[in-house]
């Protein structure tokens, strides 16, 4: 019972240290989370479209690439 | 203060924990300082490093966010107020992190100390720990601050609120001429390694093709699956890693890939240009997905490299020639050391980064510590790991590989004559070895940091996986992975300075800001290309290498740059009337402001032609009245090229100083308004009504 336990808290914990690690490389490369980003659409503008995960990735992409005022300058 | 009852309170456990490191740094340190005769292991360079990082992180750092910034977790952060779910949003600190440092790291921490490394590894080490806890680190975590203060605007647009517009316009100039460097000076790293090598030459192409592959996978196969294309790309570039030794045996194939550096520039040149105008989806994304995860994974490759391996330091503590007369790059440790390593240390470009993207994803200001301050940590300990790799080499072989053949001649023998003179003994054998160990022709003159690096990798990593067999596929993998980010950062790069452009031709001609119109993308494309491109083609074909040239007005800009930020966190501070605490910016700032009037001084004026513009094109001017060609310079034409190049140099070099002065006399104009009002007077966003958050204390 106690084994069971501490086994479900274990694979719980590296599914999330995962998602974290999964989340920063897709930052790494300028590409933000989805989930998070279908959570707010729904939460904060319920009636209005969502991005598909596509659009959200090429909108995302598009934007890291394309410069503007505080965007898309890297480093030496 | 808050701070200080935690640490009252804090248990004699963490004191004494951090004892130990104070300990453990303080015998590291002698061990690296004092020894004299005999070999130092690189791990006494790594223990000292990150002792210091952790003691500067746990209290300065700590101090800076509580007296000096006075972080408040609970204020609204951009990320809360503004959340949108995508430019906006709260994210982990660790994440974040990650983010934060995977787009300050790039080829400037793994160039500069290479080349400083010919002053012996102590000068280097003591300038890059002590440069980013006092300096770099400061400027990244305050400038973070102040953008996530003020709803993640830029650095431009701060200066100009704070600063005004004048100034504003001034720092806007700086950073286009900053990033034409940048992308010059990288551009010949990579034509530098790449010069008559068909391995490394075939495998750089091939990255072309392979990342087109993984864009067109990415785009119309498997959409957003990052993961797979890079991991599609990653095999196939081993794969031409390994292809490429074969092309360089063959007869037939060999020849269709050996280039010299001209060709290589000029095909560099057509590449910046069409890599930014095409769709971002089919080459530049995929490739700067490669190269980002291909750079994180080395660095801690080599991190685990290092402690596993152990190699010992070949290079003395202190060379010869911190009196300024070392073949790698002219003029002495002062102020020359403190312009060659500037990311590492202290980077204003990071000043562009801070307050850009990251700014607008902070979670609550008390993780800003981490971010800002941390993630420079971390990339100054990449700036140590390169010298190590540098340091590890023998100095007879890192001497030939990072002198103008001007200085040592162009055969084995020759090389290892003039350098055994220097009192790095070497053999004609030795080197001729390492070229075949490292699959190359030569490794004379290979200038420029990336294969000497590539060398120091190769040895290291070699040691940990494949012994001598695989030395030549490591040299050749740390070739590839720096030539990979510098081309994304060359196409990458091409397409903000075009942006900068448009802005800027924009108010003089209102067409020109039409970033959707063909023609003034193609017009504002052809200036970003030809102003690199010129840089470019004079540094191939520079008398003193092009590197020797290049690197220092590069680190001048860059320093130019961290002094600027620093200015404006200093107005800033004395705006907050945080006047006990501005000494935090203001040290660094003058540091930073003498150091590059000096460099940019002596690079105008000194005497010497190795290291004055002038004189350089005093010579080369002589000589023609008496109708005398000088080598590199092949024909009359060449010679007047070579004298209108040094001219230009200095005047860059000149208006770089130009720069530095009129920030520090808007900066002082700035303060003594802030002086004469009696309250706050900065203009921040988010606290109640109108941000003066600092009327709060």
């Amino acid at each position: 019972m106690i084994r069971k336990a501490l086994a479900l808290r274990a694979r719980e914990r590296l599914q999330s240290w995962y998602r974290l690690a999964a989340q920063t490389a897709h930052l790494m490369v300028g590409l933000p989370d989805y989930a998070t980003y279908v959570e707010h659409r729904r939460r904060h503008h319920p009636h209005d479209p969502v991005m598909s995960r596509d659009d959200f990735f090429r909108n995302c992409q598009a934007r890291r690439y394309t410069p503007a005022p505080g965007r898309g300058v890297r480093c030496c | 203060m808050a701070g200080a009852d935690e640490a009252a309170q804090r248990s004699p456990v963490h004191w004494s924990v951090w004892a130990l490191v104070c300990v453990a740094g303080a015998v590291a340190f002698a061990v690296v300082a004092l020894s004299r005769g005999e070999t130092v292991n690189a791990v006494w360079l790594v223990v000292a490093a990150v002792c210091s990082y952790l003691i500067a992180y746990r209290f300065y750092s700590l101090f800076i966010a509580n007296r000096v910034l006075q972080v408040d977790p609970a204020r609204a952060t951009p990320a809360a107020r503004r959340n949108d779910g995508l430019d906006y949003v709260p994210t982990n600190k660790y994440v974040l992190f990650g983010h934060h440092f995977a787009a300050i790291a790039g080829a400037g921490p793994l160039v500069g100390p290479v080349l400083a490394a010919q002053m012996g590894y102590l000068p280097s080490t003591l300038w890059i720990i002590a440069g980013v806890v006092f300096a770099g680190a400061v400027q990244d975590f305050i400038i973070l601050f102040l953008s996530t203060r003020r709803d993640g605007r830029s650095l431009g647009d701060m200066i100009k609120s704070e600063m005004g517009a004048v100034p504003g316009v001034i720092a806007l100039f700086g950073v286009l001429a900053i990033m034409v460097i940048l992308l010059a000076v990288l551009a010949l790293i990579v034509v530098k390694a790449l010069a008559d090598s068909p391995w490394g030459t075939f495998t750089v192409f091939a990255t072309i093709p392979i990342a087109m592959l993984m864009g067109i996978y990415g785009r119309f196969l498997r959409a957003h699956r990052i993961g797979e294309m890079s991991a599609i790309g990653f095999v196939l570039l081993m794969a031409a890693i390994v292809l490429g030794q074969g092309v360089s045996e063959s007869p037939t194939l060999a020849p269709m890939f050996t280039f010299s550096g001209e060709s290589l520039a000029l095909m560099l040149i057509a590449y910046g240009f069409i890599a930014s105008v095409l769709p971002v989806w089919l080459l530049l994304a995929p490739r700067d997905y490669l190269s980002t995860f291909l750079k994180i994974g080395t660095i801690v490759g080599l991190a685990v490299g290092i402690l596993i391996v152990m190699p010992e330091l070949k290079m003395p503590a202190v060379s010869r020639f911190v009196d300024g007369s070392g073949p790698v790059f002219a003029g002495s440790l002062f102020p020359f050391l403190f312009i060659t390593i500037a990311c590492g240390a202290v980077s204003g470009f990071h000043a562009l980064i801070a307050s850009g993207t990251t700014p607008k994803m902070i979670e609550d200001e008390s993780q800003i510590r981490l971010i800002g301050y941390g993630a420079m940590l971390m990339e100054s300990f990449v700036a140590i790991m390169a010298l190590i790799a540098a340091c590890i080499i023998e100095p007879g072989a890192y001497f030939a590989m990072n002198s103008p053949p001007a200085v040592i001649g162009s055969t084995a023998a020759e090389a290892a004559q003039t350098i055994s003179s220097w009192g790095f003994v070497i053999t004609p054998d030795a080197l001729t070895q390492l070229a075949r160990d490292v699959g190359e022709k030569t490794v004379l003159s290979r200038t420029g940091g990336a294969p000497t690096l590539a060398v120091g990798m190769a040895h290291v990593l070699s040691s940990l996986l494949g012994g001598s067999a695989l030395m030549a596929f490591w040299y050749h993998f740390a070739i590839l992975f720096e030539a990979l980010f510098i081309l994304t950062t060359v196409d990458a790069g091409t397409r903000v300075a075009r942006f900068m452009i448009q802005d800027l031709l924009g108010t003089f001609v209102p067409a020109m800001r039409e970033t959707q119109s063909w023609p003034a993308n193609l017009v504002a494309t052809t200036l970003a290309v030809g102003a690199w491109g010129y840089f470019l083609y004079q540094g191939v074909v520079d008398p003193l290498g092009g590197i020797n040239t290049l690197w220092p007005l590069f680190g001048i800009s860059n320093q130019m740059l961290a002094a600027i930020a620093l200015i404006l966190a200093t107005v800033i501070l004395f705006k907050m009337k945080r006047h006990a605490y501005v000494w935090v910016t203001i040290a660094p700032t003058i540091w930073l402001v003498v150091c590059t009037l000096t460099a940019g001084w002596q690079k105008v004026f000194h005497d010497a032609p190795a290291i004055g513009f002038i004189a350089q094109a005093n010579r080369f001017s002589e000589a023609l009245a008496q109708g005398k060609i000088l080598a590199p310079a092949k024909s009359i034409a060449d010679m007047h090229r070579v004298v209108f190049a040094n001219y230009l140099d200095a005047a860059l070099c000149a208006a770089f100083m130009a720069i530095v002065i009129a920030m520090i006399v808007s900066g002082a104009v700035a303060i003594r308004r802030a002086l004469a009002t009696p309250t706050a007077s900065t203009k921040e966003i988010g606290y109640d009504t109108q941000g003066l958050g600092a009327a709060r204390t």
